[in-house]
């Protein structure tokens, strides 16, 4: 019996290595998500009712769900700020918020940068937000940090508070989540190159350069 | 205790040690496979790490290859501790290989991407542990004199 018992050890190993693979690999599928045409953002005219970064007329849209308390979000914005100014004026980058409720203070975090948002101050809430997310998702009292935040990129603080509490805020986060829902979104970041999701191999800087190439290519051939 | 235990011991030490780095790539690799670089368990430099050309070999994702290692290595020590001599003369090759591309992933990840997974980092720790407990393996020879 001894004789057989390497084998039979490595045997179960095996099967147990494939099992568990397999049903990671399911659950972990990629969701194969493309926004609907009605819902699909227009040209300038939707730039009024979102926050969009670079050319607010550039053919090709990176649309970001974007969680301020994920650390693989606050990772993946220093790669697409620089895929903004990399393919200047041809990308436009728009935030949607997607606090997920595992997050503690994501809510919060997405209220503030739409506070900052109402004394057009959005962008420098949201780099500042992930700049430091390290720091403020281990604070308790995470209001008294964004105020500090938003005193430091010149916010009228007391505004601020107000509106962090104000009904439009929570109204604009609410609808970026609804539209998220309306998708089928469940994770973040989730990223849409005009109106299409990435699929498992664009998910790498190589992968969505690729995608925007030919997202250019396919509006060029269509004018 | 004889030499022949020690190295018994050593050996079950080592095939329990290659089940966690298989258990790590094979996150890995299923990340890999799914794209799912951007999340990668809340590591945050896991886009930057396993979305760079150099997380592919012909177009395998590196970490199916560490499950392939991790297996190798687990397969022989376990055989290796049931007195197989010859999964003993396997293991070594295949542990000094793994620590050989080990030591390239954690160059390209210092030097060239200066980005560190952590799942990489802990496989990184898994295999140098290996690497340390054959290196702590008493020779042939030692057995023989005990």
């Amino acid at each position: 019996m001894k004789r057989y018992l390497p084998f039979v050890i490595v045997g179960v190993i095996a099967l147990a290595t494939l099992g568990s693979g397999a049903m990671l690999y399911r659950a972990k599928r990629p969701q194969f998500l493309s926004i609907p045409e009605d819902k699909a953002l227009a040209g300038k005219s939707d730039a009024e009712s979102m926050h969009v970064r670079g050319n607010p007329d550039a053919p090709v849209t990176v649309e970001e769900f974007g969680d301020f308390q994920c650390p693989p979000c606050g990772s993946f914005a220093g790669f697409i700020d620089g895929l903004v100014k990399e393919y200047d004026p041809r990308l436009r980058v728009v935030f949607r918020n997607f606090p997920l409720q595992a997050h503690e203070h994501a809510r919060e975090a997405a209220l503030a940068a739409e506070a900052a948002g109402l004394q057009w101050r959005f962008w420098e809430m949201h780099d500042v937000l992930y700049r430091e997310q390290a720091v403020w998702t281990k604070t308790p009292n995470v209001r008294e940090l964004f105020d500090s935040y938003a005193g430091m990129i010149g916010l009228n603080v007391d505004q601020f508070r107000k509106d962090m509490d104000g009904e439009k805020v929570k109204a604009r986060v609410d609808s970026d989540q609804e539209r998220g829902h309306s998708f089928g979104i469940e994770r973040t970041p989730t990223i849409f190159i005009n109106n299409r999701s990435l699929g498992p191999n664009d998910r790498t800087p190589e992968g969505m350069r690729a995608m925007i190439d030919a997202a250019l290519k396919e509006k060029a051939a269509t004018k | 205790m004889t030499v022949s235990r020690f190295r018994t011991i050593l050996y079950t030490v080592a095939a329990t040690v290659s089940l966690a780095g298989l258990a790590d790539a094979t996150y890995l690799a299923v990340q890999a496979l799914t794209g799912e670089t951007l999340g990668c368990g809340g590591s945050p430099d896991c886009f930057r790490v396993l979305g760079s050309s150099y997380a592919r070999v012909g177009g395998i994702p590196v970490a199916l290859f560490g499950v392939l290692a991790y297996f190798s290595a687990f397969t022989f020590a376990t055989f290796a501790a049931f007195g197989y001599a010859r999964a003993r003369l396997l293991l070594i090759p295949t542990i000094g290989a793994m620590f050989l591309a080990t030591l390239w992933l954690l160059y390209v990840q210092a030097f060239l991407l200066h980005a560190y997974c952590r799942y990489c980092l802990f496989s990184a720790a898994i295999t140098f542990l290996l690497a340390g407990l054959v290196i702590a393996l008493p020779s042939s020879q030692q057995e023989q004199d005990s």
